[in-house]
């Protein structure tokens, strides 16, 4: 990796000269407000922790870092009154990038209302986790607004080097270490892939600009090389977003990694690394990478929900429902750009609203330990604490995608992407495994309401801040299930003008009957 | 409020009042009779406002009334478009009858859980009248699923011994079923731009739809698999009888009276509405499964030693005439079907429900536990002759009108189709009276069953409003059938043309 980060320093020394070498003006600034104000407020956290006693010091430390998070809100509200280019054409701002500020910085700051509890009971003393978690969504932010290959490698290393520190924060878990342990190697390996499919893009087309690739690979004929190219940086993106086959890690990873993080893994650096593939799938519009990604989506959806079907402890069956999930999200990439972009982006939305609620549910249980995490744990849930399971059940239902949550319209978009694509099969694929993930999410609410409990599971009740961050999931959850308008009309503002950029010359059906020719 | 106001938002009232009851009873304190009181109220509530819709119902006119059209969402362009006819009229008005005796059956019946259980009652009454009232194929969607949560969890968690296996395997069913719908619904909006019904249909009939011939076969069915599954169709029907077994009384009777119509419903609606060119093609099978069902239905009826799983299977072969009805594409038949799937409401509903009478008293639905209950239970006796005799096709009671309708249709459409249905009346009459004698004849056989009593208050009034349905519907159908028969009128006038088309070719 340090050989990765010194050939990107390279690259960047070699064409610097041809962008124009005045300074960054101040409305540069202000595109990229939001970073500057989370490495801010990670920065005050880092300092403050060796300050503050380490048994009392915890709490001031997430509240400054939450209070981040909504001065980080703040800041992406001015962020998206400055739309346009910044840093040589860098960073890119539009609705696009805006929606993503707001998803990942929003995600971060329910984490961190659920995690206060988590730290206390798990004994967990450090104030790192809370700075890690910020500089982790300063790196995914960059992700989705960076248009620069090599910028786009370093917003995806800072995001993916405080998830695998994150992952490891159970110290005295041998299952974290290894987590930690597996995600890092296993990571660092696939944004290798990455780097590499940079390097080779940038043999192919001569640039880094993701603009540039695509006017070039528009202009003239698609070099062979460009191909391997876009297999490489699908390879690093699709480990990112556990997409099968580079899901192997997803199991393993969940289980062992707190729980809080887990939520925050499986939603914002897959977000963020979902808006990357966007960008590069739309732009470099190559017919090659239709078939990988529809191989790749209808791959994730059935091995994700066979494996989930025989799980029993929570945090793999959710892990396994992740990689689902991941697949249904990229049916949406191989259908038609405009429909396809909007749909995945109000996916992620939806997704991050029910699997972090999940999520933080499942780490309030778990308690001391990570103790309780198998089915048989959540057995008469429904009787002994009923307002906590009927959450949790909401959650569950919007994983199915049954109406009224947001789950439901998220699947409804994406498989209304494909067909109106022509992906007919793709599409029944989905569905079918829709209709038999069905089976496992229904297994945890079976538990918590159909069976007595056959031993004692101490249920504390909810601090007040963890109510809130669930509170903030069950409004968004129902809320995009019942009002889906307004996200989904945002959503498809920032596709449209993503499109339009990306595919400069070509009307936007042409894709469409590209696709549905082949089939 | 002036009638006309009232029109135009009664159906959003019907629909939307027993959820709403739900909801305000979620914060009521857990005192169990005041919530059983509260359920009472607001179903009977919404059955007295849903008597609207047939008294200013215009009978003479076809097409949908009562409509409302607003924008829901604006892209994909989804509406809340809702409507009766004719034929869902009688639907909305079988759930809102049947769900207030369905809380005064469950009223000493569920003692745990209470709230828990009138609230999904509550939910599920309304998106069973969702589903009859929508007119926007992704509204219709919309409550189909939403049926699904609240009928497994009644069965999951009030039902007997098997209740989780029956309550998932029911869940997996439907929705497993329904997923193909919904990949036909995506293709219908793909390519008209349209959710609503009514566009739709004209759209596909005056040919406007690109590439909808070579897609026409496998939406058809699309929707047909998941109507098929919920009717169920022989060989769907497996969840029915676990189903139905496992189920608490009220969740039975929403389940045989109103949740199985919504498959026929939707067969009716959508395939026939918005394919008719492949319903004519496929009808051949289509009617040979429906008379496997009604005569498979009603042979393993006959061997059941279990009152409940008998009347299940009679459910089965009761709901394989109503699919011969609608395929035979004729005036009668498909008055018949509806007529059927409105006497099947009333009167299965009432026989899970003295079903379930019984097992509140002796806790079995074993048939050889029982034997010459007529003596300590006179009057419950009675009143379960006159449902089985309903049930059984007796003229003067409801299931006969029915039943002849169909039969009529089907010799017209083909003799054989008649004949062969016409066994299963036959059929029926033995299941359901060797039933009886084996229950209410003869000496007491278990002496326990000389101290059971006999039918209590609240039961008389689930019971007799049932029978009396039952004496009214067989001696006075054209009440009901004045409004389904323009409907189906209107329903029809697509296969006139096919016709014409075909012998034109």
């Amino acid at each position: 990796m340090i050989a990765g980060t010194s050939m990107a320093g390279m690259m960047i020394a070699t064409f610097a000269p041809a962008f124009s070498p005045t300074l960054p003006l101040g409305a540069d600034y202000v595109r990229i407000l939001p970073e500057i104000v989370l490495s801010g407020f990670g920065m005050i956290v880092m300092l403050l922790e060796p300050l503050l006693d380490e048994a009392t010091g915890q709490k001031p430390l997430g509240r400054i870092a939450l209070v981040g998070t909504l001065a980080g809100l703040a800041a992406t509200w001015f962020m998206a009154q400055a739309p346009g280019l910044a840093f040589w054409n860098m960073v890119q701002v539009d609705k696009f990038s805006v929606f993503l500020h707001v998803l990942v910085i929003a995600i971060a700051a329910v984490v961190i209302l659920s995690s206060y509890e988590y730290m206390a009971v798990q004994r967990i003393r450090a104030g790192e986790y809370y700075a890690l978690i910020l500089f982790g969504v300063v790196g995914m932010g960059l992700m989705s607004s960076a248009i620069e290959l090599v910028l786009i490698f370093i917003a995806l290393e800072i995001s993916s080097i405080s998830s695998y520190v994150l992952a490891g924060f159970r110290r005295h878990e041998a299952a974290s270490a290894e987590s930690s342990l597996k995600y890092f190697l296993l990571g660092s390996f696939a944004t290798a892939f990455f780097l590499y499919g940079v390097a080779l893009m940038f043999g192919a087309t001569g640039s880094t600009n993701i603009g540039q690739i695509s006017g070039t690979l528009q202009a003239s004929a698609v070099p062979l090389l460009a191909y391997v190219a876009v297999a490489f940086l699908f390879v690093g993106l699709g480990f990112k977003v556990a997409a099968a086959p580079f899901h192997v890690w997803t199991p393993d990873v969940y289980e062992g990694a707190p729980a809080p993080i887990v939520g925050f893994m499986s939603t914002a650096p897959k977000a963020a690394a979902f808006a990357v593939l966007l960008r590069i799938v739309f732009v470099i519009n190559l017919h090659a990478v239709f078939w990988v990604i529809w191989v790749s989506a209808a791959l994730s959806m059935t091995l994700g929900n066979v494996g989930a079907l025989v799980q029993n402890n929570v945090k793999r069956l959710l892990a396994y429902s992740s990689i689902a999930h991941a697949g249904y999200l990229l049916v949406a990439f191989a259908a038609a750009p405009q429909l396809g972009t909007s749909a995945a982006m109000f996916y992620t939305a939806a997704y991050a609203a029910m699997n972090l609620g999940a999520f933080a549910i499942v780490s309030h249980f778990s308690n001391a330990g990570e103790r309780y995490v198998t089915l048989e744990d959540y057995e008469g849930l429904g009787r002994s604490s009923p307002l906590l399971a009927a959450t949790l059940t909401i959650f569950l239902l919007s994983l199915i995608g049954i109406p009224m949550t947001g789950g439901f319209f998220a699947k409804f978009y994406v498989f209304s992407a494909a067909v109106n694509a022509n992906l007919i099969w793709l599409t029944i694929i989905g569905v079918v495994n829709s209709g038999v993930g069905a089976y496992y999410y229904l297994r945890i609410i079976v538990m918590m309401y159909m069976r007595e409990a056959r031993k004692e599971v101490p249920v504390t009740p909810i601090p007040g801040a963890l109510s809130v961050a669930l509170a903030v999931c069950v409004a968004a959850t129902l809320y995009l299930g019942i009002f889906p308008g307004s996200v989904l009309e945002y959503a498809q503002d920032s596709a449209q003008q993503l499109v339009r950029r990306a595919l400069p010359k070509t009307p936007a059906s042409a894709p469409v009957s590209t696709v549905s020719s082949t089939l | 409020m002036r009638t006309d106001d009232l029109s135009s938002i009664i159906l959003t009232l019907v629909t939307f009042m027993p959820l709403a009851g739900g909801l305000l009873l979620m914060l009521l304190p857990r005192r169990d009779r005041d919530i059983r009181i509260f359920a009472l109220v607001v179903s009977l509530l919404t059955f007295v406002l849903s008597l609207h819709l047939p008294v200013y119902f215009h009978r003479a006119r076809a097409g949908f009334q009562y409509e409302i059209d607003r924008q829901w969402v604006s892209t994909p362009n989804i509406h809340y478009h809702m409507g009766v006819d004719g034929i869902s009229l009688w639907l909305v008005l079988l759930t809102t009858f049947l769900t207030p005796l369905c809380v005064l059956i469950s009223w000493k019946s569920i003692h745990e859980r209470v709230k828990e259980f009138f609230i999904l009652l509550l939910i599920l009454e309304t998106a069973l009248i969702g589903v009859f009232t929508s007119l926007d194929l992704f509204l219709f969607y919309f409550f189909w699923e939403a049926t699904l949560i609240p009928m497994a969890l009644l069965i999951g968690i009030f039902g007997h011994e098997r209740k989780v296996y029956a309550a998932i395997k029911f869940f997996m069913y439907t929705m497993i079923g329904s997923v193909f719908m919904l990949a036909a619904i995506l293709w219908l909006y793909a390519h008209t731009g349209s959710f609503d019904f009514v566009t739709i249909r004209d759209r596909i009939a005056s040919g406007a739809v690109p590439k909808f011939p070579a897609a026409a076969q496998l939406l058809f069915l699309g929707f047909f698999l998941a109507f098929a599954v919920k009717v169920p169709l022989f060989p769907f029907h497996t969840w029915l009888p676990d189903a139905h077994v496992e189920a608490p009384t009220a969740g039975s009777v929403l389940l045989a009276a109103v949740l199985l119509k919504m498959g026929t419903y939707g067969m009716l609606r959508f395939n026939l509405g918005l394919f008719p060119e492949q319903s004519r093609q496929n009808a051949w099978w289509v009617m040979t499964l429906a008379l496997i069902g009604i005569i498979y239905g009603a042979l393993v009826a006959m061997v059941q030693p279990n009152m409940k799983k008998l009347i299940a299977y009679s459910s089965v072969s009761h709901l394989g005439f109503v699919v011969l009805g609608i395929f035979s594409f004729t005036q009668a038949g498909l008055n018949g079907a509806l007529f059927v799937m409105l006497a099947h409401g009333i009167s299965t509903g009432a026989l899970f429900m003295l079903a379930g009478i019984l097992h509140e008293r002796r806790h079995t639905y074993e048939i050889s536990e029982f034997g010459g209950l007529a003596s300590p239970m006179p009057v419950y006796a009675a009143s379960y002759l006159v449902i089985v005799l309903a049930s059984a096709g007796l003229p003067l009671l409801n299931g006969f009108i029915g039943e002849f309708l169909v039969l009529s249709g089907a010799f017209q459409a083909k003799a054989v189709y008649g004949i062969l249905g016409a066994t299963g009346i036959i059929w029926s009459a033995v299941y359901l009276l060797w039933m009886y004698q084996r229950v209410f004849y003869g000496k007491v056989t278990h002496p326990v069953n000389n101290s059971v009593s006999d039918l209590s208050g609240f039961e008389k009034m689930a019971i007799w409003p049932c029978a009396a349905a039952a004496l009214v519907m067989g001696v006075a159908p054209i009440l009901w059938l004045g409004a389904i028969d323009p409907a189906v009128r209107a329903a029809l006038r697509p296969f006139a043309q096919v016709v014409s088309k075909l012998v034109g070719q």
